[in-house]
């Protein structure tokens, strides 16, 4: 049943124009700076070889433009996520679900599978770019990997708190605009407490960007992997409560 | 089957501290069309939402064909079709799509669902309208395509509310023609404040008001033992008392200057008024019989508790 849900949740986001031009768009920019990124390796090129140890192709071109990317999905995100369950109450169709013998969690993970799936197919697109460099180079695959599974759990977790979002309200825009709050305060929690040794590692543990650049630069670990895990439990678990909640309301 | 098919057992529902619903026990057997009938905010919609799982009860208990909404609802769910007050269509999806969603969500088996399809667009009327887009259709094939989700599934209980809302006369005729032919094996329940509506189609009849039951027959029940009237014209009109002691006449109204209200006993009809109408040459022109007892009750139920509120 999560499945059944999750292909009409699809369907709805491409038979609608914005899944089309955020993948457009998104490809067109990105597209555009790895050309750029690209041309500067072509200028730094003979000083690298100089160098002992030097950083190669993945580093110095790839890395910096899915730090990029990141930024720009943080913002991009929250468009597809709004429209997850605030459009279904605004237009009264959660009933339909609601009615159907399926349970919330499953009408939740449906929303949340499509949403992932768009995710894959938008971070799999964008993988091709780094992929292409094997047409002239050898770039190193191991990393590839750890930032193909960086971005996806990343763009994951930005869809689970859209989700949870989405289902506060029956207004997109301020679903949007919350979720949009929420991931740049997020990305930006560690900028304090510099002064606070304790505090410090704290809000740098809750930081996304911290875990995010460890697995850009190929560095996977565990303690990366289970932060993820526990964001997107989190919401989904927080998504079901509301909807159920809301029955008692 | 004689096992209840819908059973509502001191059912409340509070909105924060409002209290929408309060106490309501009923039950409905299989081949019933129950009528839900009451002004704005009575509470109509609210049950409705409740049996169907769309909101939890505060106090009482709901089971659909002995599934308990809220012990067991994927059961009791499974058992019924609902068509809220706002058809839950997607717009942005034609009638075929959204319908085979529907079918897949109520778990109807991949071989049976084309012919599942097929079944509910004849039943429904939708037959020329497949491949167009839900959002593009009139409200009233909207409602068509809501009533058509909420029996794809052959459920024993289907719950409409308010369904021939924004429905041309035409449409409507055919839509309780619809409801008449589910009743016949199913469970029905209604909710309109249509008045003849409830009688062209419905067995039973509950009134509420204020979240309360207050009345509780079945429309036969209704229809007899109550006293019969007919608006009349005549052209030579005669006095008001020759009227009233025609035989059968209980008592009659002058409505305007040739027409008025005659009310005759219960079994008795209007024979004689024709036939002294005939012979003294007071040229009837109009006699229709007012089917008025449901909405002189509903007025009468409705309107005296909140005087008396007041």
């Amino acid at each position: 049943m999560i499945w059944v849900i999750a292909r009409r949740e699809v369907v709805a986001m491409f038979l609608s124009p914005m899944a089309w031009i955020i993948l457009a768009v998104i490809q067109t920019i990105l597209g555009y700076m790895f050309l750029a990124n690209l041309d500067n390796f072509f200028l730094l090129q003979p000083q690298l070889i100089q160098l002992a140890n030097t950083p190669g192709v993945t580093d110095i071109v790839i890395t910096p433009l899915m730090q990029v990317a990141a930024i720009i999905l943080l913002m991009v995100m929250p468009l597809m996520t709004m429209r997850s369950i605030a459009e279904e109450k605004r237009n009264r169709t959660l009933s339909l679900l609601v009615s159907a013998p399926i349970a919330m969690s499953e009408i939740v993970l449906g929303k949340y599978l499509g949403l992932v799936l768009f995710i894959v197919t938008l971070v799999s697109m964008l993988m091709l770019m780094p992929l292409s460099l094997y047409l002239g180079t050898s770039p190193d695959g191991g990393k590839l990997l750890s930032i193909y599974l960086g971005m996806l759990l990343l763009l994951a977790s930005f869809a689970a708190i859209g989700l949870y979002l989405s289902s506060l309200t029956e207004n997109q825009t301020i679903a949007a605009i919350s979720t949009f709050g929420v991931l740049l305060m997020l990305w930006i929690i560690d900028w304090i407490g510099s002064s606070v040794s304790n505090g410090q590692s704290v809000l740098a543990y809750l930081s996304i960007l911290k875990h995010h650049q460890a697995m850009l630069e190929g560095v996977f670990k565990s303690s990366d992997i289970a932060y993820y895990l526990l964001l997107i439990t989190g919401f989904l678990v927080l998504t079901i409560r509301q909807l159920d909640r809301e029955r008692l309301l | 089957m004689t096992e209840p098919l819908v059973q509502v057992e001191n059912l409340s529902r509070y909105y924060q501290n409002n209290l929408a619903i309060s106490h309501l026990s009923f039950n409905l057997k299989a081949g019933e069309v129950l009528g839900f009938l009451g002004p704005n905010g009575a509470g109509k919609s609210t049950t409705m939402q409740v049996i169907s799982g769309n909101l939890a009860p505060s106090e009482g208990e709901v089971s659909i064909a002995g599934h308990d909404i809220i012990e067991a609802p994927r059961a009791a769910k499974a058992h019924l079709g609902y068509l809220p007050e706002h058809p839950p269509v997607y717009r942005e999806a034609s009638v075929d799509e959204y319908l085979k969603f529907c079918a897949r969500l109520h778990r109807i088996a991949p071989g049976q669902r084309a012919a599942a399809l097929d079944r509910v667009k004849q039943q429904c009327g939708l037959t020329t309208v497949g491949r167009r887009l839900i959002g593009n259709l009139s409200k009233g094939y909207q409602q068509r395509v809501g009533i058509a989700q909420a029996i794809i599934h052959d459920p024993p209980v289907v719950i409409l509310d308010e369904p021939t809302v924004g429905l041309d006369p035409i449409q409507i005729r055919e839509i309780r023609e619809l409801i008449r032919s589910l009743g016949s094996e199913r469970s029905v329940i209604l909710s309109t404040h249509i008045l003849s509506e409830v009688q062209a189609t419905c067995d039973r009849v509950q009134i509420i008001r204020a979240g309360e039951l207050i009345y509780h027959a079945s429309t036969e029940s209704l229809n007899q033992g109550h006293e019969q009237s007919y608006t009349i014209g005549l052209r030579q009109a005669p006095g008001l008392e020759q009227l009233i002691a025609l035989a059968g006449v209980d008592h009659a109204e002058k409505l305007g200057s040739d027409r008025f209200r005659v009310f005759f006993s219960p079994e008795s009809n209007p024979d004689a008024l024709v036939a002294t109408s005939v012979e003294q040459d007071w040229g009837l022109y109009e006699l229709v019989p007012e089917q008025q007892s449901l909405e002189d009750l509903f007025i009468e139920l409705t309107h005296n508790e909140e005087t008396n509120a007041q």
